[in-house]
């Protein structure tokens, strides 16, 4: 593989920079693999890219409906944090922001990992001690945590509303310095080409249409381009897990929802901060072209849409300005919406099933984008070692039977209530 | 935006509504043994169906009463709407 650096970069532009290597070839899906990945989204390139680099397995197919990164790694806000109080999402989102920040070496991919800091903004005494508490809970599972009053956030953002009279005054907030952004396609990109590169087929257009099974064990799947032998299936489809649940028979604690997302017009820096409205749902970042990248809440019933409905937009940015009142004069410029694979606790499930050789990873919510290394790590461990490492150990699909929850938000099973 | 027709009040904005998930999901009856396995398809295991779902909704904005949409769950077409306790065919 061509090596992205400096010196290539000189070296194609005296061609006009026509030489340079595919990044990934176009293969015809084989007879036979030992593992099979579907869904060539963010979690499926990077469990395909680990399986390859820490267990040497490189006979590997991606199986993906569409094109690579055209899912939810393509629709996100980029946001990357670990700012979590409950031990097994603090402690897997903390390992992801290790392999986070040697990302781009790691790959020869710039993802342009950001770790601007994140703000969530409190608006009340409550909000603040509930802030001190989960801040508490990050700095003993060993994650950077400052309890910001007034004053210093004030010093941060101050474009946002101090003023006295607003509904919901800005009374403090918790800061998570390391968290940030990335370039969300980068991260497809630089794993697919790394994946690529160590032997793994990427089979794009090609749907999953069934799947051999006989005494409970996988014996390969039925796509749309032939069938395939393999003996270890990984399952990474985000908003589609229910689909392809139900070709196997399995009704899982997952619903598809419809989350929005949209950017104003470029502007000139103003915010080089994540922020997040503490009073509903709404978080802002701004983009290196300058615009506002902002999101919120679902669209609030299931949705398989990939396209959102305008009362919530209405809703969400009606927060962000009460937030940010200067929004107001910004024109929108994109919105669009991917579909989450929503759990019933909010926190996601990476295990074996009751199928032998079948391994599931879905149940993201709105914390996929953030998730993809350490996913692709833990998944890539489970599928090779066939066992859950100890960093997914809790994310287990049947700790819903045994009561073994982990609700972060203490939201209970309505996955559409924010 | 969804037009959803309220049984009782006829068609009206989706913003007079609220959600309240999967209508095809049954409690487990009373005085009956009821397995581990029966409690969490009731309280946590969804089929989620792409296409024609059946739904509950509640009109919060205006009668206050629980009605079933069956709502296609990828162009958000609303085939009929029914009363809470109204028998489906």
């Amino acid at each position: 593989m061509q090596k992205y650096s400096i010196f290539n970069l000189v070296k194609n532009a005296f061609s006009n920079h026509e030489n340079w290597d595919l990044a990934w070839k176009d293969p015809t899906p084989k007879e036979e693999y030992d593992v099979v990945i579907i869904g060539g989204g963010g979690h499926g390139l990077a469990t395909a890219y680990y399986l390859a680099k820490e267990h040497n397995i490189t006979k590997v197919a991606i199986i993906e409906k569409g094109w690579i990164g055209g899912g939810n790694v393509g629709r996100n806000t980029t946001i990357i944090r670990s700012n979590y109080m409950h031990d097994e999402n603090a402690l897997f989102s903390e390992f992801g922001m290790d392999l986070w920040r040697k990302m781009s070496q790691d790959l020869n991919y710039n993802v342009m990992f950001s770790p601007r800091g994140i703000i969530n903004l409190a608006h009340s005494d409550a909000q603040m001690n509930a802030y001190a508490r989960r801040g508490n809970s990050m700095r003993l599972n060993g994650i950077d945590a400052v309890l910001l009053n007034r004053e210093q956030v004030k010093e941060i953002i101050p474009m946002a509303d101090f003023s006295e009279n607003v509904r919901f005054p800005i009374f403090g907030g918790l800061m998570q310095p390391s968290a940030g952004t990335a370039r969300h396609d980068a991260v497809a990109w630089g794993y697919a080409r790394q994946a690529d590169s160590m032997g793994v087929d990427i089979i794009q257009n090609c749907e999953v249409t069934g799947f051999d099974v006989t005494a409970g064990k996988i014996n390969g799947i039925r796509t749309s381009r032939g069938n395939i032998k393999t003996k270890k299936v990984g399952l990474c489809v985000a908003g589609s897990t229910n689909i392809l649940a139900e070709k196997l028979n399995m009704t899982l604690p997952i619903e598809t929802h419809l989350l929005q997302a949209c950017v104003s017009e470029p502007v000139k820096p103003i915010l080089d901060r994540v922020v997040t409205f503490g009073a509903g749902h709404f978080y802002i970042s701004q983009s290196d072209k300058g615009e506002m990248v902002m999101g919120g809440d679902l669209d609030g019933y299931n949705s398989y849409a990939q396209r959102g409905n305008l009362p919530t937009l209405q809703h969400v940015l009606t927060e962000g300005i009460a937030m940010m009142p200067f929004l107001s004069k910004l024109k929108m410029l994109r919105t669009w919406g991917g579909i989450m694979d929503m759990s019933m606790d909010g926190s996601p499930i990476i295990d074996k099933t009751h199928i032998d050789g079948l391994y599931l990873n879905c149940g993201w919510c709105y914390g996929g984008f953030k998730a993809t290394p350490a996913s692709g790590w833990t998944f890539a461990h489970t599928i090779a070692q066939d066992r859950v490492h100890e960093l997914n150990a809790g994310f287990s699909l049947n700790r819903f039977s045994t009561g073994h929850l982990i609700d972060e938000k203490g939201l209970g099973t309505k996955t559409w209530i924010s | 935006m969804l037009h959803i027709k309220c049984p009782y009040c006829g068609m009206r904005s989706q913003n007079e509504f609220s959600y309240g998930g999967d209508a095809s999901v049954k409690r487990p009856e009373l005085n009956k043994e009821i397995s581990d396995e029966e409690w969490d398809n009731f309280v946590y295991n969804r089929k989620s169906l792409r296409g024609k779902h059946l739904e509950l909704w509640q009109h919060l904005s205006g009668c206050r009463q629980w009605i079933k949409v069956e709502r296609d769950t990828a162009t958000h077409e609303i085939f009929n709407t029914y009363k809470a306790d109204e028998e489906i065919s």
